[in-house]
């Protein structure tokens, strides 16, 4: 569109001839500061892995070992297992709840939707010490269970554990990946489908559903994805069977240094994404992740379009043969109330672990008992009077804000120059900013662990900021983007003809304008940096420790009350700060 | 030429024969909490009629529509297809085309599998279902595109699709809301013919809604004018025009000169309307002591010419439309008339005072 309308304007057309790539040197920090501290650190390390250790020739021998040796396969094997079961139960579990979203009306979909938000931000730390609260073997569950006179379930550290954890974990992710698609689904077409004769499960599932599909497998490419490259949960919440490939990364890299098969077991994780990424790209196009209109929405051709939508009629008969004898089991009305109930019921299920701890951090007992035997402040005292935990805090809080500063900047000048360029290179540089989001963060943080290794930035608070800006730049970039979409580049053009020059518009009419994804972008940045553990795992080495590597050393030896009181401190300032966040990005109030 | 649809049908039986009607409305109503949508309302429709349902928006046409094709549930009264009772059967279960304004084709599906839809819901043979898409993309001409996603179609080729969607299946009655909204005028008046042609060639049951009264009057066996969530009027564009029932009928269907008055007998015992205008005769089977509203098409009044009835006034203004020309005659104070004038006749200057004359039969006492 700015190309378009700018073309109109002669002066402005000439302008953009003589520079050539114009607006595009806007993008120019970004893609070098990608290419030194995210594309070069990766490739390094996918180098290393075929490298001998000694001699630097080129081997196979760490692929070799990992395909030979029976506990090193099995991780494989269970990585793919959980990842790949996580993902699909998000999706469904989280279709109904997407579809119930979608058909809301607008105010009370944004309220809705900020109770899928709130476990989304939650730092996953917070979550996965409230399962373990909930889950443990004196847990929650299992005092209620006791309490009623039935002997306690093995719910932690099993493959049951991990799952909750995970589908807890990334059931927010699918829906708010699916609900873009859906609410630009056209409701009256499923009601055309009725009208040409279509009973109600046919118009779902060859017209609703077959619509939704990009969505759905966009959040299935991102579950499975960001799956791969956990270990907080399967760390905390499974069993040996549970090993998950990134804590053999860790382990490998903390307690063996062996940089070379680390890379090797990485590069497994980062083809594995990019597999799962292409595939996804030849069947809808990658654009349609970012929100883009694919060209491809006619889906696959051929064979593949006839196979699918055999498969889909035969879903709708099957549920057709299945919703009838429900129907009329249940009646019309109750019926038409088992979407909403059970909407709320997984809405439940997101948010409720996170207010499972607040009452254990008022806890006058030092064990994590549920309900807390009496109430009282003591351990917010230990948190505060605690110089380990409070260090830790600021740091966290400086690095944070460091980031959000930086990432904002670059990625603002990235999405400026991105929206107002036609260039070719458009399409590969918004994937390319893109990209942190979708290699796995462990990949990330281990080659960055070792080019900070070389330059001395290890346990350095800037090698922190530069770790974390990495990985909060495509969220920041995805917020501004969102809003400079919107914007109208003929005010710039006025500003210009009332004589305003190229600098004194930016200032005083296109940053004004689009302040609203700025703000955001800044608190999506800051959450993204005060949440981190990957990168701090590695890079904040010793006493100089970050928040959330505070509180993992503390989960992995102790769980204990000032835990507790620790989460529900980072619980409100992330809300905080994203009530904020979201009060900013809607537009015109 | 004759489609083979068309030999698939029965002939449309005349209006007025005392066959089953194929579609009847009995008391229909709806109401959303304190507002009415619709009134109870009783329609019958022939089978092969194309009625037009007309109206100022909110004047309950889309209501009733979305009533007869099951979209939208009535809160009293009945809907009778070739006598069955269809109040409460399901939409897809009713045998009942729905064009919709905004087309509603299947973004996912290609022009031939959006025509197929129906078919294929109906379980028709696979051999038959492509024969039978082949003949109904060659009835709106769009046999070349047949792979085609809707997105790559202009709107007019889209809306001749969503056109073959729904007259591939011969449903008992086809509704139609608004279709060409969406399309410019020109192309608007080209589908209008389209439309006119495949009701002639498969003599399908017709109702059309819309707030456009030219494309009423040009698409119509019988307009049915709704108001204020009831009928207005209904009869063919012939009788609403020329014999409006109601001060709104007249106004919203053509341009009406109207004149508000009471109804006296003059010394003769002829009927005479007398308006701050001036008294005017009426024409003689006019019923008595009333208050009454004359209306006067703009073509049956006369500069200086012949008629029992006259009121002088300023030329305003002349509009010159090409195949006519209407002159505005002030009456004094905000009052205006509009004449037509007959082809051949200059227009009166400007500021120029006339006599405008008509013939008492010419006007038509509405209440």
């Amino acid at each position: 569109m700015s190309a378009a309308t700018l073309n109109h304007d002669g002066a402005f057309a000439a302008a953009r001839r003589r520079l050539r790539f114009g607006p595009l040197w806007l993008a120019a920090p970004g893609l070098a500061f990608l290419a030194i501290f995210f594309l070069f650190p990766v490739l390094r390390l996918l180098g290393l892995s075929v490298q001998d250790l000694e001699t630097s020739a080129w081997t196979s021998d760490h692929y070799a070992r990992i395909v030979a040796t029976d506990v090193y396969f099995r991780v494989l094997m269970s990585t793919f297992r959980i990842a790949g079961l996580t993902a699909l139960l998000s999706l469904l579990f989280g279709y109904p709840l997407a579809y119930w979203l979608a058909q809301l009306p607008e105010r009370q979909r944004g309220l809705a939707i900020l109770a899928v938000m709130v476990p989304f931000w939650t730092s996953y730390l917070v979550k996965t010490f409230a399962w373990m609260v909930i889950l443990g073997r004196t847990g929650v569950i299992n005092q209620i269970l006791s309490g009623t006179g039935m002997s306690p379930l093995p719910l932690l550290h099993n493959e049951f554990g991990v799952m909750a954890g995970m589908v807890h974990a990334m059931l927010p992710l699918a829906v708010l990946t699916m609900l873009p698609v859906m609410t630009t689904i056209d409701r009256r077409l499923v009601q055309a489908a009725e009208t040409l004769g279509a009973p109600p499960a046919n118009a779902f599932w060859l017209v609703y559903f077959q619509l939704s599909l990009p969505g759905v497998a966009a959040a299935g490419l991102l579950t499975f994805i960001s799956s791969l490259g956990f270990f907080i949960v399967p760390a905390l919440l499974g069993g040996p069977q549970q090993t998950m490939l990134a804590q053999l990364i860790i382990t490998q890299i903390q307690e063996m240094l062996n940089w070379a098969f680390a890379g090797a077991l990485a590069t497994f994780m980062l083809v594995a994404a990019l597999v799962t990424c292409w595939v996804y790209d030849r069947l809808f196009g990658l654009s349609s992740l970012s929100g883009e209109t694919s060209g491809r929405a006619g889906g696959g051709q051929g064979h593949l379009r006839s196979a699918g939508m055999k498969i889909l009629s035969a879903l709708a008969k099957a549920s057709a043969a299945l919703g009838g004898p429900v129907g009329r089991a249940l009646g019309p009305k109750m019926m038409d109330r088992l979407l909403p109930l059970y909407s709320a019921a997984i809405i439940v299920f997101l948010v409720a672990p996170a207010l499972v701890v607040v009452p254990i951090a008022f806890t006058t007992s030092p064990f994590l008992d549920f309900p807390p035997p009496g109430y009282g402040l003591e351990w917010f005292r230990v948190y505060f009077n605690s110089d380990l935990w409070v260090s830790a805090t600021i740091r966290s809080f400086v690095v944070a804000f460091a980031t959000a500063i930086l990432a904002t900047l670059v990625a603002g000048l990235a999405a400026l120059a991105l929206a107002r360029s036609s260039s070719r290179w458009r399409g590969a540089i918004f994937a390319f900013f893109l990209a942190p989001m979708i290699v796995p963060r462990i990949v990330i943080a281990v080659g960055l662990f070792y080019l900070f290794a070389q330059i001395g930035l290890v346990a350095t608070d800037l090698g922190l900021i530069i770790g974390h800006t990495v990985l909060a730049l495509p969220f920041a970039f995805v917020a501004i983007s969102a809003v400079v979409k919107g914007h109208d580049w003929r005010l710039d053009q006025a500003a210009a003809t009332l004589g305003a020059n190229r600098f004194r518009t930016l200032m005083l009419v296109t940053v004004p304008l689009i302040r609203g994804g700025l703000v955001a972008a800044f608190l999506f940045a800051f959450i993204t940096s005060f949440d981190e553990l990957t990168v701090a795992i590695f890079v904040s080495g010793g006493v100089k420790t970050t928040l959330p590597k505070q509180m993992w050393d503390d989960m992995i030896l102790q769980l204990n009350p000032t835990l507790a009181a620790v989460s529900v401190v980072v619980f409100a300032i992330v809300m905080a700060l994203l009530l904020m966040a979201e009060w900013l990005r809607r537009p015109a109030r | 030429m004759l489609s083979p649809l068309a030999q698939a049908r029965t002939a449309p039986v005349q209006a007025g024969a005392a066959a089953t009607p194929k579609l009847l409305v009995d008391g229909l109503t709806k109401r959303y909490g304190a507002i009415t949508a619709l009134e109870p309302t009783r329609l019958e429709v022939p089978a092969g009629e194309f009625l037009t349902l007309l109206g100022p928006s909110g004047s309950g046409k889309t209501t009733l529509l979305q009533m007869i094709c099951g979209l939208v549930e009535p809160s009293g009264g009945r809907i009778l297809i070739d006598g069955q009772d269809e109040t409460r059967t399901p939409v897809h279960k009713r045998d009942i085309g729905l064009v919709f304004q905004h087309y509603a084709l299947f973004p996912h599906l290609t022009v031939a599998e959006n025509i197929g839809f129906p078919l294929r819901m109906r379980g028709v043979a696979a051999a038959d279902l492509t024969r039978r898409v082949k003949e109904a993309l060659e009835m709106v001409h769009l046999g070349h595109l047949a792979g085609r996603f809707p997105k790559e179609l202009s709107g007019g080729q889209q809306q001749r699709v969503a056109l073959a969607r729904c007259f591939v299946y011969q449903p008992s009655v086809i509704l139609m809301d608004e279709p060409l909204g969406a399309l410019d005028k020109k192309l608007r008046e080209h589908m209008q013919y389209e439309i006119k042609r495949l009701h002639r060639e498969t003599g399908a049951t017709i109702i059309y809604v819309t707030h456009d009264q030219e494309e009423a009057l040009a698409l119509s066996d019988r307009i049915c004018l709704m108001n204020h969530a009831r009928i207005e009027q209904l009869g063919t564009p012939h009788d609403i025009y020329a014999r409006p029932k109601t001060a709104f009928a007249a106004d919203f269907i053509g341009v009406s000169n109207i004149f508000r008055g009471q109804v006296r007998r003059d010394g003769s015992g002829a009927p005479m309307l007398v308006t701050g205008n001036g008294s005017f005769r009426l024409s003689a089977d006019t019923p008595d002591n009333q208050d009454g509203t004359l209306v006067v098409r703009p073509e049956q009044l006369d500069i200086d010419g012949e008629g029992d009835n006259e009121v002088r006034g300023e030329v305003v203004d002349t509009v010159y439309a090409g195949s006519e020309t209407r002159v505005l005659v002030s009456l004094g104070g905000e009052e205006t008339i509009t004449v037509r004038l007959r082809r051949g006749i200059a227009p009166p200057r400007l500021g120029e005072v006339v006599a405008v004359r008509w013939r008492a039969d010419a006007g038509v006492l509405v209440s």
